[in-house]
């Protein structure tokens, strides 16, 4: 049969086309986890290529060790307030850039820079800014007065050492976080915005709703199915990142203050060499992960009433 | 109850001037409808007297305090939407008792009330359903209660029957204006549809590029118009419109009959070239031409009229409306 005829049938230029995504799915998803799955439950280490099944006690361990109580604490903390944060700021723009005003167009290519940036390059701008000695953040303070002086409201240093201190150090890494995830948080939310009739709004303007009364029982209870989506995508993204802890702290400072799973799976695996309790780090949360996935993902499904 | 007063009232969005200069007032309990194409100001109007735009120029008043400066809520004003805009998320009961729990009533109060206006509408068994388990007419309806349950000074309706099927929609159209008059409210309805504005308004607006070119009874509006725009716009079919002497001579299709038919009145005869008939059941539209002008003529459908003959046609002096060529504007003769 001529090649062009195999490609009118249906089935066959069905699975040409989609052969490419799978493959990647495959090779670079599906490969890796099932080896991570495979490492988690063995004695397997960069030194020692001997492979024997050790059934959970890589994580037994894991449980039991101070430092991956830490990081399961840390991204607790990172991941939600991280949200909780995302959330709460992308519906503010979401909101502002749903109106007209001059020079939105600046704004809205201001909001979208974070995202466009790659996630290394824009991280190491933030090493810079919140440098323990020529941070920019600390001078602006030092000329409000807020900083450098005896009775400054944030102290006499001349430094607040950002990555220094560890409760700072871990507001410093959530801020930076929130600002790279802040982008697609709002793109989303403004997406659900912008389909919620029109008509609907002023409806409730009618009524008598006020801005917040329209807020929460008009706009927030229609945005519920995309406000999932977005928490899903924010969650994942936040529980499964590495590279803003890494870049910014190395998940110090000492002993680990700003250490989150993902990092310590990296310190574990990649810079100890023990793949095995690294893979058991990385995939502990798995089903916890997924289990979030399916209720939030049921939830924006009953949600949506349109 | 409450009247409601436009005064000078413009409004442009930049170049566009959607409503251009309007003055009107509605009575206290009237039913004003106000007719026009798309495009002609009639929603832009309504929704400044909603508080959803806000003038350029003018004054809006609504029983007798100038609201211009007033958001919605505080003007004693209720809206019917087009699309009924229903919130989707909440039962039929809340979507009634949304405006009662914005003033703050006692549970035991909104459920009063929201038994009252969903009584009136006939609904009373929908209240536990959510507007994707309701038909279109019954969502009409529960946009209505919804508007009435705070007894609002003024209702807005904005093309609140435009979609519901023909059948459905002559039925509420009946009940709407019954309804209107039991409740008594001042109703101010936007329609573009010509036989819906003839049946409910106690008085119509006709509107066209941002104003009213007349305004009046049906009666008036459909047998006196004041210009050729309202004479052909308000009529289906439309007035005919044939120049002659210098002005434009208008007479309604239904008055235009065969000569044979008609009394030895004073009447004006015309020759046509029928071109088609169209059979209708109950009556028959014969469409023809006298001269250069295409004329449209109603009857019964019992008459028998052939495609393509010449027939003797007549119009009753009294039954024409004479026009200025340049203006458009009714000239009495």
């Amino acid at each position: 049969m001529k090649i062009k005829h195999l490609l009118e049938r249906e089935n066959v230029l069905a699975g040409l086309l989609l052969l490419p995504v799978v493959t990647y799915i495959v090779l670079f998803i599906g490969f890796p986890f099932v080896m991570s799955f495979l490492y988690s439950i063995s004695n397997v280490t960069i030194g020692n290529p001997e492979f024997k099944i050790v059934g959970m006690r890589n994580f037994v361990d894991l449980l039991e060790d101070n430092t991956f109580q830490q990081s399961l604490v840390n991204t607790f903390i990172f991941t939600s307030v991280s949200v909780g944060l995302v959330l709460i700021l992308a519906q503010v723009l979401a909101e502002l850039l749903m109106r007209e005003f001059k020079g939105k167009w600046l704004v809205r290519f201001l909001i979208m820079l974070p995202w466009t940036a790659p996630i290394a390059l824009g991280t190491i701008g933030f090493l810079w800014f919140m440098d323990s000695v020529f941070s920019p953040f600390d001078w602006l303070l030092r000329t409000m007065g807020l900083l450098g002086k005896p009775g400054a409201l944030l102290g006499a240093s001349s430094n607040l050492y950002w990555l220094g201190r560890p409760g700072l150090a871990m507001a410093s890494v959530i801020l930076v976080h929130v600002w790279r995830l802040l982008p697609l948080a709002t793109v989303i939310l403004l997406a659900g915005m912008n389909s919620i009739p029109k008509e609907i709004v002023e409806a409730a303007q009618v009524d008598g709703a006020g801005y917040f009364r329209r807020l929460f029982h008009i706009n927030l209870p229609l945005l519920l199915p995309v406000t999932a989506v977005t928490v899903l995508f924010s969650v994942f993204f936040t529980f499964t990142d590495m590279t803003v802890v890494w870049v910014l702290t190395k998940g110090g400072p000492p002993p680990h203050a700003t250490q989150v799973l993902a990092s310590l799976a990296f310190l574990k695996s990649i810079q100890g060499g023990d793949l095995a309790q690294g893979a058991a780090v990385a995939i502990f949360f798995f089903p916890v992960l997924a289990g979030i996935a399916a209720l939030v993902l049921r939830l924006a499904k009953k949600s949506v009433v349109t | 109850m409450a009247s409601v007063e436009f005064k000078g009232l413009k409004k442009y969005f930049q170049d566009v001037h959607a409503v251009d200069g309007v003055d009107i007032e509605i009575k206290d309990g009237e039913f004003l409808v106000l007719l026009g194409p798309s495009g002609s100001g009639k929603t832009t109007l309504m929704r400044l007297c909603a508080g959803l735009e806000k003038p350029t120029e003018g004054e809006i008043i609504i029983d007798n305090n100038v609201v211009n400066d007033l958001p919605p809520r505080e003007r004693g004003i209720a809206m019917v939407f087009q699309s009924y805009a229903l919130y989707p998320h909440k039962t039929v009961f809340k979507n009634i008792a949304f405006p009662l729990i914005v003033e703050r009533l006692d549970k035991r109060e909104i459920r009063k009330k929201v038994e009252w206006a969903s009584g009136l509408l006939g609904i009373g068994h929908l209240l536990d359903r959510l507007p994707s388990q309701i038909s279109g007419g019954e969502k009409q309806r529960v946009a209505i209660a919804r508007a009435l349950v705070r007894k609002p000074k003024v209702l807005l309706m904005d093309e609140p029957l435009s979609n519901l099927d023909a059948k459905v929609r002559n039925s509420a159209r009946v009940e709407l204006k019954k309804f209107q008059k039991e409740i008594g409210v001042t109703t101010c309805y936007v329609t573009h549809d010509q036989a819906e504005a003839m049946g409910l308004g106690d008085r119509i607006a006709v509107m066209h590029e941002g104003r009213v070119r007349q305004i009046g009874i049906p009666e008036e509006i459909y047998h006196e118009p004041a210009d050729m725009f309202v004479a052909g716009f308000v009529g289906v079919p439309p007035m005919n419109f044939i120049d002659h002497d210098g002005v434009v001579m208008g007479f309604r299709p239904e008055a235009f009959l065969p000569a044979e038919l008609m009394n030895d009145e004073e009447l004006m005869k015309f020759r046509i070239t029928v071109e088609r008939a169209e059979n209708l059941g109950s009556y028959k539209l014969v469409y023809g031409a006298i001269g250069e002008a295409r004329v449209i003529a109603n009857l019964s459908p019992r008459y028998l009229i052939r495609d393509g003959e010449d027939y003797d046609f007549a119009v009753r002096a009294r039954d024409v409306r004479y026009f200025d060529k340049k203006s458009g504007k009714r000239i009495k003769k």
